[in-house]
């Protein structure tokens, strides 16, 4: 099945297969973040609207929250990065998946960033 | 970044691909590679730091015992000549102006070395206190760089640099005249990172070539560039109090465990009727180490809680690298102060287990001799 890729302001991805997304933070986060040392997940099961707080990413420097690209109930989480938060340092996004959602409302991915938009927007926010 | 200012290393940074960020006002390097590799080189190896911004005050003069010894709370005229010591610097009610290391560099010459984003304040205060005083007051700092060399390697590195014998600068200790790579410099055996090292001051027109030279030197013997990151991660392993967390003006010294460099023997010097009122009385509040028991990081200005009471706040609060756990130091009634006490710190809303441990975490045999 083919999948799409969005991002968002807050600089979250979200990769959509069918009424699933895959969601997690963009290599310039975690360009910005650095050294990643704890991922705060959410539990499977919990329902987010589009924005609010889904995980927590930490590292050495700071502390960013992740929020939720498109509404939906959490279906899985990465486990991986409860032993493994660097993961996010060395694939963000890729293996680094934070979690999984089923979509509450496609049309809300109209609103997201597709990768060339996303590109242009943080050589814009980088000026 | 054109409005912060520079040090004279700003084009070395930026060349090595330093991440480069706002620290009160000054344009420096958070990390290069990253904190952990950074925070790990120094421990392990070596780390190279440019603290130019730091500040510098000279004091010289017929009167500059007197003046340096009034304005501190530690002793300083028990100091041997070349001797550094480290000494809080008190307003009249006990809290802190700044924490700083003063230089003894001639019976009538001192230097003291402040901290960046109090060296106007620090100076300001300085001038206050002259009085009738013979002695003369300078702000060198724009006229002093610095750079940091710490790490178990750091003695090997240098010394590949200066005739001078390294090993005969005890800890906190410094020598005036120690060229590093044929340019004059003041070099002491002082540092922020709990580990062995040295302290490098030279004109800004040196700080790049001396720079340079010392990573060149460094690179087979793995140092690294290390940033403000580290810098932190390593000074609060160590519990080396930082102006703004551990030390404010409504925290005195006694507060923040540092009784060992305040002398209530001395005569007199400005804050010590105040500290020794609150010797006398007890103190109500004391800084201690938490490790957290679960996972999650403690940072600066999180709640500390007793059952279900706020009792205190993180002052400076990281996850620990050498340890790989979250630590925090804390502000706390004394009562709950004793190590093995069980408290809690409240981490975005989420109470977190945690028990009083004994500081530093992290201490370093350092060589005395």
């Amino acid at each position: 099945m083919a999948s799409v890729v969005k991002f968002t302001r807050d600089h979250e991805w979200v990769r959509v297969e069918g009424n699933t997304a895959a969601v997690g933070i963009t290599e310039h986060a975690v360009h910005e973040l650095g050294d990643v040392i704890f991922v705060e997940l959410p539990e499977v099961g919990l329902s987010a609207n589009q924005g609010e707080k889904l995980a927590v990413v930490e590292s050495v420097k700071a502390v960013a929250d992740v929020f939720a690209p498109v509404g939906g109930v959490v279906t899985g989480v990465n486990d991986a990065l409860t032993g493994k938060p660097d993961l996010l340092n060395e694939d963000p996004m890729g293996e680094a998946w934070i979690a999984k959602l089923e979509i509450a409302n496609m049309g809300e991915l109209d609103g997201l960033m597709d990768a060339d938009e996303y590109e242009a927007f943080l050589k814009e926010e980088g000026d | 970044m054109s409005e912060l200012r520079k040090t004279p290393l700003y084009d070395a940074h930026a060349a090595l691909g330093a991440r480069l960020i706002d620290f009160g006002g000054w344009a420096l390097p958070v990390q290069y590679t990253g904190i952990l590799d950074e925070h790990k080189a120094v421990r392990e190896r070596a780390g190279l730091f440019d603290v130019s911004h730091m500040g510098e005050i000279d004091v010289e003069g017929p009167d500059a015992l007197r003046l340096v010894d009034h304005l501190v709370t530690n002793d300083c005229s028990g100091m041997s000549l070349h001797q550094v010591i480290y000494t809080p610097m008190c307003y009249p009610d006990g809290g802190v102006v700044d924490d700083l290391l003063v230089y003894k560099l001639a019976e009538d010459h001192y230097l003291l070395v402040v901290n960046a984003s109090n060296t106007e304040k620090d100076f300001a205060w300085v001038q206050e206190n002259l009085g009738s005083l013979n002695v003369h007051v300078r702000n060198i700092s724009a006229e002093t760089a610095q750079l940091a060399l710490q790490g178990p390697r750091a003695e090997e590195i240098l010394g590949a640099l200066t005739r001078v014998d390294l090993r005969s600068i005890k800890f906190f200790f410094a020598v005036p005249d120690c060229p590093i790579a044929d340019r004059k410099c003041l070099v002491s055996r002082t540092g922020y990172t709990g580990e062995d090292g040295f302290e490098i001051y030279c004109a800004p027109a040196d700080a790049e070539h001396i720079w340079n030279a010392l990573l060149d030197a460094g690179k087979p013997l793995g140092l690294s560039p290390a940033g403000l990151g580290a810098r932190d991660t390593l000074r609060f392993e160590a519990c080396l109090p930082l102006y703004g967390h551990e030390l404010s003006p409504d925290i005195s010294p006694l507060e923040a465990n540092l009784g060992f460099f305040v002398k209530l023997g001395k005569d007199s010097f400005i804050g010590r009727d105040a500290l020794l009122t609150q010797k006398e009385r007890g103190l109500a509040r004391k800084q201690v180490g938490l490790e957290i028991l679960e996972r999650g990081i403690p940072r600066q200005g999180y709640p500390v809680l007793a059952g279900d009471t706020v009792v205190g706040h993180v002052t400076s609060g990281a996850h620990s690298p050498t340890f790989n756990r979250g630590l925090a130091l804390a502000l706390v009634p004394v009562e709950h102060a004793r190590a093995g006490t069980e408290l809690a710190i409240d981490i975005r809303g989420r109470a977190h287990k945690a028990v009083v441990v004994k500081t530093p975490f992290y201490k370093k045999a350092y060589r005395k001799e």
